[in-house]
């Protein structure tokens, strides 16, 4: 395929689409583990709080998400910095944009998933670690957390892949992506099957890298399957 | 920040035009999509390793790539092609109307198809081996055991494809139709009410989706009778290897 010297145009694109995946992936995971404590937790305006959350966002599609932080965003910050007497003009990168946006949808089925796999850890193991001596927080960051992890890497795997293919969606309100690269090089080339094609065969490239990734993953957080190789 | 909720009001109607516009869309390339992804699935549940590779292909692209680039391919991609530019289907392939459709088509025939496979495969083998014992041969045996039995299982899983698929159509706004995203873009770009535009979007997906589920809770409670119906007539004594684990509860 000839991409007529557009080539480092579409690897820094690639480079942009990764680093804004990575940084969703983290925030997504911190809002997901947050969503999965508040849902478990027995106060119930917190419950109540991260149901409203993840039914809301799960049923907005992404884009309507991206497109409402990056031209929304700004006036909402500005709002609510303007209760602290900030009255200087708040602006919202693209970048920030896509990674607040990106982050909430993946945190909302990432909830569900370390919610379920939360409930799969015997109530047994809580009140095991309770009768050892351990407090609450260290029973849950000693026993139960890296249970949960094994459990729920599959279904956080499904979910960034899901947001890795999403990323494309922030090269509408104008990121440097693949997609945005894709098409600065065929307004000039006119080839638009050429290169979104490569776009595609790009993205194909990522998501079986990030699915390897995520097998490896399996196989690290499982020592009871590493150990039966024979 | 100033809030008007007169501009959600005044410009209502074109947000519900939008909004079936987008129910348009789904509803059309849902049903061309479940027509693609019978054979589909079929073939990649084929033992034959030649039938189940062409499906293969196809799903892995469909599925490993955004669907921003699937429409973009069929609708900037398809005009480089002086062949197509010259044939007959130019007059449909130019239109964003039916790339859109095209684009989701396919995108929801590799999902679809890959659910309904794991539905098949997921057949007690012994049903099938009991539509042979009676005698019919294999394309009656898919006709009434393999397909109304799959359709039964892939029915939850299914409806979430659909939600994605709602949320999926929100695209359509980037080739320059007017579903309700698009509709909340262009109102929003002219009257510079970015956050009531979007909040009202926003709330008829949520009731549209709300819909969806809701008539997928009710085909469900329909099409799968068998899992909901409680059989009151065994009587208390049977001899626990008479129970039928289905029937009895």
């Amino acid at each position: 395929m000839d991409l007529q010297g557009f080539g480092h145009l579409l690897i820094s694109g690639t480079w942009i689409t990764i680093q804004l995946a990575i940084a969703s992936l983290l925030v997504g995971l911190v809002f997901g583990l947050m969503g999965a404590a508040a849902k478990l937790s027995d106060n119930r305006i917190a419950r109540w709080l991260a149901t409203g959350y993840t039914t809301l966002v799960r049923g907005l599609p992404e884009l309507l998400l991206v497109l409402a932080i990056y031209f929304g965003g700004a006036q909402i910050l500005m709002w609510i910095a303007g209760w602290f007497g900030y009255d200087e003009f708040i602006e919202v990168g693209q970048f920030t944009a896509g990674v607040a946006a990106l982050s909430i949808a993946f945190g909302a089925y990432a909830t569900e998933v370390f919610r379920m796999a939360m409930l799969a850890i015997p109530k047994g193991q809580w009140e095991a670690g309770l009768a050892c001596g351990m407090s609450k927080p260290r029973t849950f960051f000693r026993i139960i957390l890296p249970q949960v992890w094994r459990l729920a890497i599959p279904g956080l795997g499904n979910l960034f892949q899901v947001l890795l293919k999403d990323t494309a969606l922030v090269s509408v309100v104008g990121l440097n992506d693949i997609m945005r690269q894709s098409q600065v090089a065929i307004s000039s080339t006119k080839e638009p099957f050429t290169f979104f094609m490569v776009a595609a065969l790009i993205y194909l490239l990522l998501t079986a890298a990030a699915t390897s990734f995520t097998m490896l993953m399996e196989r690290m957080s499982n020592p009871a399957a590493r150990g039966n190789r024979s | 920040m100033s809030w008007e909720w007169g501009v959600i009001w005044q410009y209502l109607p074109r947000l519900l035009e939008g909004a079936w516009l987008t129910l348009e869309l789904v509803l059309v390339s849902g049903l061309i999509g479940i027509a693609l992804a019978i054979p589909l699935a079929l073939m990649r549940a084929s033992d034959n390793y030649w039938v189940k590779a062409l499906p293969f292909l196809y799903i892995y692209f469909f599925r490993g790539t955004p669907l921003l680039v699937q429409i973009f391919l069929v609708y900037y991609g398809a005009s480089q092609f002086d062949i197509i530019r010259e044939s007959i289907l130019w007059p449909v392939l130019k239109e964003a109307y039916w790339c859109a459709i095209i684009a989701f088509s396919l995108n929801t025939a590799a999902y679809s198809a890959e659910l309904f496979r794991s539905a098949i495969q997921a057949i007690p083998v012994g049903e099938l081996e009991a539509a042979e014992a009676v005698g019919m041969n294999r394309s009656l045996q898919i006709r009434r055991i393999v397909l109304p039995r799959a359709f039964g299982i892939a029915l939850p899983a299914y409806g979430n494809e659909v939600i994605l698929m709602l949320k999926g159509s929100a695209l359509a706004s980037t080739i320059t139709l007017l579903d309700l995203t698009g509709a909340a873009r262009t109102i929003s770009a002219r009257s510079y009410t970015n956050m009531e535009m979007y909040l009202a979007a926003g709330v008829i997906y949520l009731a549209i989706s709300a819909l969806i589920i809701g008539l997928f809770r009710f085909m469900e409670y329909r099409f799968n009778r068998y899992q909901y119906y409680n059989h009151v007539d065994t009587p208390k004594d049977l001899d626990p290897q008479l129970r039928d684990p289905h029937i009895d509860r």
